[in-house]
């Protein structure tokens, strides 16, 4: 797949591409050195391959090959091409901030409610009076190589504020849209959630007509104030051909309450990593999620949970359907600080495996240095049971139906667990496309 | 219940030190010179008497060593080893042909009679772990081998096995006597390019036990085999190897001691197991290395590579460890499911206290079809220790029918330990049902304030509590090692209710 990639002898190439798009790149001085570092720090090295623990079923050495040159700031047919992507999206009624190959696409996007704010990143990037901008592209929460790689190369983004207290009525909805093919799209945003706000985040991934084979590098980082809701939602659509490798960093103040769902049936390759920490007491974290796999896609979702803090408590739930070919990862992990008594973590990972050349590779880890804790986790692969499907085919379903039907009800168990009702609505639609282009 | 009533008042009778096999023996001994280069594995193939193809064999895979590196992925941590500080080889002097026991060094005799073995006792050892003398409620049969520092100095029952057809005997005396039998299967579960640790051994390994069951053959009695490490700056490196022919059943249990010393000790051992056609393997470790003392200091590092390949259509092997020593414990016994229909099980407890350090667990590798697995672990942590779990499942594309049942839990006993899990379940065919599952928690307070109040005392109360929690593997244990088992739980714990 990685024909149309610019192709150098590989240990040049990474240089060339950050140099090609140095010019470009948004911020000067202390931003500009932190992109130079964290390049030199990607470039040293390379893409993650399956000696790299947190990597080792998601080899992007094998699975990618290398990073594709940056894409090119989207031209009038571009935005065009991605508003007729954003006419064909389920989710509706939200405020969108739509960006298109990495570029905040202002005459598509919407105005937001009251009391949340709106700058692009870039302009954060270059105001040179902002004395912490360069701290938006670093991170304590991992030194993992693709976030740097993230921060070097990051062209834009939305920086969104909830203030104290609000509570914005439609969801926030960023939508990255890929219109050019065999390119890089490197975007990073911010969600700050201030005291007692409460908010719903909708991420789609979406792909305009023609546009192939591209690589999206994504970043979210999301803070939650004392008291503070979110509701989270991630769709991944892109084209079947394409890369999805994106980072959610998420930092939860006290009585927070985050509940995150994320769908992935797009992308040829993805890999969702949240990095969650709990930072004020008597918060709850829900992370679900569902991949949706078939021929030779490969999905991975890895979770970090860090419980730095008392008497929080966590539940995670993915499941994965593979068919054909395909390759499940999920990897989760459950950190207990030792002060962190009193901590409830639960972690469930479920796979159903459809076909014998399908794989689900689960490695649920948990790590705890405090005694006073409740912390499990679960794991299962296996087939549709046989007994069931005889049950519905004894009542005159035929196969493909009875096989749907169970899918569904084994997806339909995680879907239930967002709270919007039509965001519920375009997960399930979501599924239920997948499903038919099964049958 | 009369058995956790029994082993409170064990750790009540024992003081500031809870390790009582502390004691070292003060024998002379012969010991290559320190250090590790090929003229010390020469030295140790000359010692043996060994053919030139088994000293062709260490030094190949010494050479492949010099060429590896330690692997660091586990989670212990201990300071750098210089293996170039080590004596590789150390024998009690005067261990040519033994003829019978009376010929042993008395004091070798001692030291196994302070630690429970009577290998004089009647020929028959019965009970072969019951310090306190209670009557044993079985008279049962246990040929043992005892393997001191590098050196094997008694084997028991020799003359009766051979009737069976079973050959139990030194590896080392197998190399001279079954070199057709060695040579075909020394190496083949764990190659001696197979990791840093086991390659380590192949290069230096001095002796350990050989068992071969022949076709049909159920051994008529447990084998048994004792390490213990006496020397100073030594390491130990075992190698044992057991081969159950198609339709055999073998039950062999492996007990370790060393005394205390400030020092850490290396102990680098593999174990490989190869079952036919039908055939069963039963291995059961009570582990109980000098763990250091309670600031850390000292303590046995023990990696050991522990493989089983069910060779054959319907094996099985079993393995059952306690492990309750070791500063560091570094240790995954493994199975290869290859046959149809075979079978794999791993039951484990694993205590960690004081600054122990715990890398442990299974790796389950479905290959035949309609294969099945079973693991068990209960890992205990106490005091200021790290007790991990790391394992495998895997099943391959042929592997239809594959089925794992996996459960873990970890009981945490104070706020300065800590208990990890890192299981890694992979399936690469539809029909693979695996099942995983782990729990970590503390004792329940709910639970030791029913006990409390009903008349236990706090310590009788949590023995209660954590026997009954490894109470599924401690079932899998022969009788003779459950009763020494259940001590060493309460004896390890020993402190660490506060």
């Amino acid at each position: 797949m990685n024909v149309a990639l610019l192709k150098p002898a590989p240990e040049h190439a990474p240089n060339d591409l950050f140099a090609d798009a140095r010019s470009r790149l948004p911020g000067t001085g202390p931003v500009a050195d932190v992109r130079a570092a964290s390049f030199a720090d990607f470039a040293a090295r390379g893409l993650p391959h399956r000696r790299i623990e947190e990597w080792k079923y998601t080899d992007l050495r094998a699975l990618l090959g290398q990073v594709a040159p940056l894409a090119a700031v989207p031209d009038e047919a571009a935005l065009a091409r991605a508003k007729a992507a954003l006419a064909k999206l389920d989710v509706t009624g939200t405020t969108r901030f739509v960006l298109v190959d990495g570029v905040f696409a202002a005459e598509l996007s919407d105005a937001p409610d009251a009391g949340v704010t709106l700058r692009r990143l870039c302009a954060v990037l270059g105001d040179e009076a902002n004395a912490v901008r360069a701290d938006l592209l670093r991170t304590n929460a991992t030194n993992d190589v693709m976030v740097a790689f993230n921060a070097a190369l990051a062209t834009d983004g939305v920086v969104l504020g909830v203030a104290d207290g609000a509570r914005p009525e439609k969801p926030l909805h960023i939508v990255h849209v890929a219109t050019q093919s065999a390119v890089s799209i490197a975007t990073r945003s911010f969600l700050q959630l201030g005291k007692n706000a409460q908010a719903t985040l909708v991420e789609s991934f979406v792909t305009a007509e023609g546009a192939h084979d591209y690589q999206t590098h994504d970043a979210v980082v999301i803070w939650l104030g004392d008291d503070a809701a979110l509701e989270h939602v991630r769709l991944v659509e892109d084209a079947h051909d394409a890369a999805n490798i994106s980072t959610a960093i998420v930092t939860l103040g006290a009585k927070a309450r985050f509940n995150s769902f994320s769908i992935t049936t797009g992308a040829h390759v993805s890999r969702y990593q949240a990095f969650i920490r709990f930072n004020g007491e008597d918060t709850h974290a829900s992370i679900n999620g569902i991949n949706l796999l078939k021929d030779r896609q490969h999905g991975d979702a890895t979770l970090v949970l860090d419980h730095a803090v008392p008497n929080c408590d966590s539940r995670e739930e993915f499941r994965a359907v593979v068919d054909d070919s395909a390759r499940s990862v999920f990897q989760g992990r459950i950190n207990v600080h030792p002060d962190a008594q009193k901590t409830d973590a639960k972690m469930m990972t479920r796979a159903l495996l459809l076909s014998d050349e399908a794989e689900a590779d689960n490695k649920p880890e948990l790590e705890i240095f405090a005694d006073d804790v409740t912390c499990g986790h679960g794991a299962t692969t296996g087939a549709l049971d046989d007994s069931l499907l005889f049950y519905l085919r004894a009542r005159g379903l035929p196969e493909k139906e009875a096989q749907a039907m169970l899918i569904q009800a084994f997806v339909g168990e995680a879907i239930e667990t967002i709270a919007d009702d039509s965001l519920r609505e375009a997960a399930e639609t979501a599924a239920e496309r997948w499903l038919k282009a099964r049958s | 219940m009369p058995a956790v009533q029994e082993t409170v008042d064990r750790v009540r009778q024992i003081d500031v030190d809870q390790y009582r096999y502390g004691f070292e023996t003060l024998i002379e001994s012969e010991k290559a010179p320190k250090g590790l280069d090929e003229d010390t594995v020469r030295f140790i193939s000359a010692k043996k008497d060994e053919p030139a193809w088994m000293l062709e064999w260490r030094l190949e895979a010494f050479r492949r060593w010099q060429t590896m590196a330690e692997p660091t992925w586990a989670r212990v941590d201990y300071p750098k080893i210089d293996y170039q500080d080590l004596y590789y080889y150390a024998a009690p002097k005067q261990t040519k042909a033994l003829a019978s026991l009376d010929e042993v060094d008395p004091e070798i005799l001692r030291t196994y009679e302070k630690l429970g073995i009577s290998l004089r006792e009647q020929e028959i050892l019965a009970g072969v772990v019951r310090p306190d003398g209670e009557g044993a409620p079985e008279e049962r049969r246990v040929a043992v081998d005892a393997v001191f520092d590098s050196v094997s100095v008694a084997t028991t029952f020799q003359a009766e096995l051979k009737k069976a057809g079973v050959i139990f005997m030194p590896i080392s005396h197998a190399i001279r006597e079954h070199p057709e039998l060695v040579q075909k299967y020394l190496g083949s579960v764990v190659p001696t390019s197979d990791n840093f640790f086991a390659t380590l051994n192949s290069a230096v390994f001095s002796d350990g036990s050989f068992v071969y069951v022949p076709p049909g053959v159920r051994c008529p009695m447990e084998l048994s085999t004792y390490f213990r490490i006496n020397e100073k700056n030594t390491g130990q490196f075992e190698r044992t190897l057991i081969i159950a022919d198609k339709g055999a059943y073998v039950s062999y249990l492996e007990g370790c001691t060393a005394p205390q010393r400030d020092e850490n000790q290396l102990h680098a051992a593999v174990v490989e197991l190869i079952a036919h056609d039908d055939a069963e393997i039963k291995y059961s470790t009570v582990q109980n290395w000098y763990p250091g003392n309670s600031e850390g200091q000292g303590g046995i590092y023990n990696f050991v590579t522990k493989r089983g390949d069910c060779r054959g259509r319907n094996s099985k092997i079993s393995w059952t460890q306690v492990e309750t020593g070791s500063a560091i414990t570094w240790k995954y016994p493994s199975c290869i499911l290859r046959g149809d229909n075979s079978r794999g099980e791993f039951y484990s407890i694993a205590i960690s206290n004081g600054y122990q350090q715990v890398d442990s667990g299974t790796k389950m590798i479905h290959l035949g079809k309609n294969t099945t697995s079973r693991v068990i672990s209960k890992g205990i942590a106490a005091g200021k220790s790290q007790n991990t779990y790391r394992g495998l499942i895997s099943a391959h594309r042929k592997a239809t029918g594959a089925r794992n049942f996996t459960a873990c839990d970890s009981l945490l006993i104070g706020d300065k330990c800590g208990a990890h899990t890192v299981p890694y379940v992979e399936a690469k065919n539809s029909s693979a049902l695996f099942e995983h599952e782990a729990t970590t928690s503390k004792i329940s307070e709910d639970v030791l304030f029913y006990c409390v109040q009903r008349g236990l005392s706090q310590e009788e109360a949590v023995g209660l509590v954590v026997n009954g929690f490894v109470k599924d593997v401690l079932q899998q244990l022969p009788m003779e090692f459950a009763v020494e088992a259940q001590k060493l739980i309460s004896i390890s714990l020993e402190g660490s209710v506060g």
